[in-house]
């Protein structure tokens, strides 16, 4: 423990700030505004949404700014203790946790549709009549390429660009642990460098996931109107994808820190949290692959 | 990880710099991290949701008086149901029991704050801002959302109006703003306690508070996702819900219950512990059985992760899966059973008073019990066939949700008041508020009891004229209910105004816990250094 935050071993409970109204002023608007897009575009409407979803971000965007910048200024002048260091990581690890329960809803809408609501459709169970009355013609497979209302797309495969890209995000998180190797052995260098490859390779990743969906999209047919294949493919993967993106900003924002000479072996908390993030991010592409790709 | 959290909290005599100071005007609740100031917005934000609610709940009542069309057109009639219960679950009950949570859990623990203080203010202005965006769908092309407060699809997605995506998205906010809410408490609970004061020394507020949020961390997440998928189902083109695309509008049941079910329970759990707290207080007796009231409440929050589908009887699932969820299910009323034992124990030959948060913490336990065996009735398969979306149902949760959750609530308010204010509150018109408050509820839901059984469908604007006379009886139930809510109103304004008798650092007698041990008003910032314990 350095020395400094000894002396103030009282828990920090911060003076007023602005941030958190702002805050939600930003969501007020991203709700706001994102509703009346979506309405909006479904009609091919011009109308006020997107402004007010673009002003919603904005005003987010200096939020985080400025509370992380806060946040960061007290940090480094030793106002925060070990017990706040302790809320921030039990804060981060239930924040996970929801995030898990997030995706679970997609993968229980994914088993549920293979195992339950396909082979229904199908006959399976005590549907036989329902099956044959309602989609005589409909088989039941999975991946499901062609729907009961006729509707047709092929699969995506699991070798080649999918495969690549698990290996790629499996390497990242070993990567990332090597950065945090280097910092608990005070190695900066080395901590920059691996950093900086975690990074890279997250965003090769998101390269190829955006290769691979235009892939989807024009090749093989694979759209979200494709029925529930495409839609728990795109979304899974979707929601996957745009969790990397949060992931790889947070690793660039550390970077950054760690450029200016943040973080030490006591003191690292934000890098820990990003970094804990990422290996989650890396699990549920595991899943992932395997439920969406593989089997 | 919580073995050391006593040491470190050691009692140095750290600068004493930035307390009691009280910012003023305005910005002190704008921009706020204290978490009194934040537990009282809730609170009166929770209170406000609960007067619009409620008004919608007269209009559908009015509509209701006469069989027949008579006041609101049918649409309009299913905005106010599906409003109503949207804001009573996620305006009312729920930010009323986070409000207590932020108010009480620092104090009964011994912390100085919540653990993540600016996360706090974030989560309550979150709430504003959600529920002004879902009024303003009312005046939208089509109106509000008419869908139900379970928005089932098809109702929510093929057949729904344009509010859905501003539905959806503060849903979406919501959730947020209750997960931060909730890892706010469980962290407060897990790292802030006070030496000394281990795992089951926490006072039972404190216990049910952490395992609810535990809930919360866990569901919230889900209904988000099924939010999303109702979204992309209406607007985006896809079919988790539509059997033409390979997916099954049953599905949607699944997701949503398997987030609903627990969801009840949140709104049930603090009711638990803030009774468990008020009933020793006036039967002047330790609480019987604590650790048993840790252990069913841990039991029931488990098993309701396993009972999702008794929502959902009559969609035909397999025999296999109906009995299992009917089993599960009866399996809940036992440690709730526990629950109940124990409180009728704590009253036995206790020298009891009858206070009025004592008033309604008993009426509490008769009437939330009431509502325990009609879920009981509801939980019977082959039975809930004939009882399924009739009004049988309406009478249920509103036992377990008006005469439970918010009955607590207002025990709760009566409890804590003189600590929060300063003041006692007015004995007479507590009084007045309670006894109209009884009388009233039951008129208004005890008799739907006999219409649901009789086969009067829920969420309907017309009815058969055998009904009428029930019905008729339980519209001058429902104002007179309304209306009486005003009292507490004008209780609540009066204390904070200050006008009453000043209160004690201790007004009941036989009341336990760190929360006494300080003055009346609480100053803005308590337990600076932990107590002992
Ligand atoms: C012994 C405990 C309980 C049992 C066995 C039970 C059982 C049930 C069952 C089987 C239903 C479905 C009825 C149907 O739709 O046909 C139901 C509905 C409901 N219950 Fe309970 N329940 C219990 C306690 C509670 C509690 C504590 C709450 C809330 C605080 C609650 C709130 C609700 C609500 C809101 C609904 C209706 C949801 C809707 O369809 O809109 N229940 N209950
Ligand atoms: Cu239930």
């Amino acid at each position: 423990m350095s020395t400094k935050k000894e002396e103030y071993s009282k828990y920090y409970v911060p003076d007023q700030s602005i941030w958190p109204i702002v805050g939600a002023l930003a969501l007020g608007l991203i709700a706001f505004g994102a509703g009346h897009f979506t309405i909006e575009a479904s009609k091919q409407e011009e109308g006020f949404g997107h402004y007010v979803l673009g002003a919603g971000m904005l005003v987010l965007l200096i939020m985080l700014v400025g509370w992380f910048g806060d946040q960061i200024r007290e940090s480094r002048q030793g106002l925060y203790n070990e017990q706040l260091g302790r809320s921030y990581k039990q804060g981060m690890s239930w924040f996970i946790f929801s995030e898990v329960m997030f995706f679970l809803a997609f993968f229980g809408a994914l088993f549920y549709a293979r195992m339950i609501a396909v082979p229904w459709l199908g006959g399976a169970s005590n549907n036989v009549a329902t099956g044959e009355i309602l989609w005589p013609a409909f088989e039941a497979i999975w991946p499901l390429t062609t729907t009961p209302d006729g509707t047709t797309t092929q699969a995506m495969g699991w070798f080649g660009l999918p495969l690549m890209n698990t290996a790629i995000l499996v390497v990242s998180s070993v990567t990332l642990h090597f950065a945090h190797v280097a910092l608990e052995e005070d190695k900066r260098k080395a901590l920059t460098s691996w950093l900086i490859v975690t990074i890279v390779l997250g965003l090769i990743f998101l390269g190829f996931q955006g290769y691979e969906y235009v892939h989807a999209y024009r090749d093989l047919g694979l759209t979200m109107q494709s029925g529930i294949y495409g839609n728990t493919f795109f979304l899974l993967t979707g929601f996957h994808g745009l969790h990397v993106t949060l992931g790889a900003i947070l690793l660039i924002v550390m970077l950054g820190r760690v450029l200016k000479g943040h973080f030490t072996k006591d003191d690292q908390f934000g890098f820990q949290a990003a970094a804990w993030y990422w290996h989650f991010v890396d699990v549920v592409w595991l899943l992932l692959f395997v439920f969406v790709y593989i089997i | 990880m919580s073995t050391t959290v006593t040491d470190t909290h050691g009692a140095h005599d750290a600068h004493d710099d930035h307390h009691d100071h009280k910012p003023t005007g305005i910005k002190r609740w704008l921009f706020t991290t204290n978490h009194k100031d934040i537990g009282s917005m809730y609170l009166w934000f929770s209170f406000a949701m609960f007067l619009v609610g409620g008004s919608m709940a007269l209009m559908i009542r009015a509509e209701l008086f006469q069989p027949g069309m008579q006041i609101i057109d049918p649409h309009f009639f299913n905005q106010m149901t599906t409003m109503h219960g949207v804001i009573m679950v996620f305006g009312a009950v729920m930010p009323a029991f986070v409000g207590l949570a932020n108010w009480m859990i620092p104090m009964m623990i011994g912390a100085p704050d919540m653990a993540l203080p600016r996360m706090n203010n974030w989560s309550f202005w979150i709430l504003p801002f959600a529920f002004l965006i879902m009024l303003s769908s009312f005046f939208m092309p089509g109106g509000a959302p008419a869908f139900g407060w379970t928005f089932y699809a098809p109702l929510s997605t093929t057949y729904s109006t344009d509010s859905t995506a501003l539905f959806v998205f503060s849903m979406h906010i919501m959730g947020m703003s209750s997960i931060m809410g909730a890892i706010n408490v469980i962290v407060t609970i897990m790292n802030m306690r006070a030496p000394g004061m281990n795992y089951m020394k926490m006072p039972l507020f404190v216990w049910t508070w952490f395992i609810t949020a535990f809930l919360l961390i866990a569901v919230m997440p889900v209904l988000a996702g099924v939010v999303t998928m109702v979204l992309t189902d209406k607007y985006f083109g896809t079919s988790f819900f539509d059997a033409a695309g390979g997916g099954d509008p049953v599905l949607f049941q699944h997701l949503f219950w398997f987030f609903g079910h627990p969801e009840v329970y949140i709104m049930i759990l603090p009711s638990f512990g803030i009774v468990s707290a008020i009933i020793p207080a006036f039967a002047r007796k330790p609480l019987f059985g604590y650790a048993s009231m840790v252990y069913a409440t841990a039991a029931i929050a488990g098993l309701s992760f396993l009972v999702w589908a008794h929502h959902m009887f009559t969609t035909g699932m397999p025999t296999f899966a109906s009995l299992f969820f009917m089993y599960m299910t009866m399996l809940i009323a036992v440690p709730t059973g526990v629950k109940v034992f124990n409180w009728v124990s704590t009253m036995w030959r206790g020298s009891m008073t009858f206070e009025t948060p004592m008033l309604f913490s008993l009426a509490f336990v008769i009437l939330f019990t009431i509502g325990g065996f009609s879920g009981i009735m509801l939980a019977i398969t082959p039975v809930d066939y004939q009882y399924h979306d009739t009004y049988f149902v309406v009478a249920h949760f509103h036992y377990v949700l008006v005469t439970g959750a918010v009955f607590s609530i207002m025990a709760a308010a009566y409890y804590w008041l003189p600590k929060w204010s300063g003041v006692m509150y007015d004995d007479f018109l507590s009084k007045l508020h309670f006894w109209c408050s009884l009388v009233s509820v039951n008129i208004l839901f005890f008799p739907m009891h006999f219409v649901g059984l009789a086969g009067m469908p829920r969420r309907i604007p017309d009815y058969a004229m055998q009904f009428a006379d029930i019905n008729q009886i339980v519209s001058i139930g429902g104002f007179l209910f309304g209306f009486s809510q005003l009292i507490f109103l004008a209780v609540a304004l009066k204390c904070a105004f200050k006008k009453g008798e000043p209160a004690p650092a201790k007004p009941w007698e036989g009341a336990e816990g760190l929360e006494w041990t300080v003055p009346s008003p609480a100053p803005y910032h308590t337990f600076d250094v932990p107590p002992k314990v």
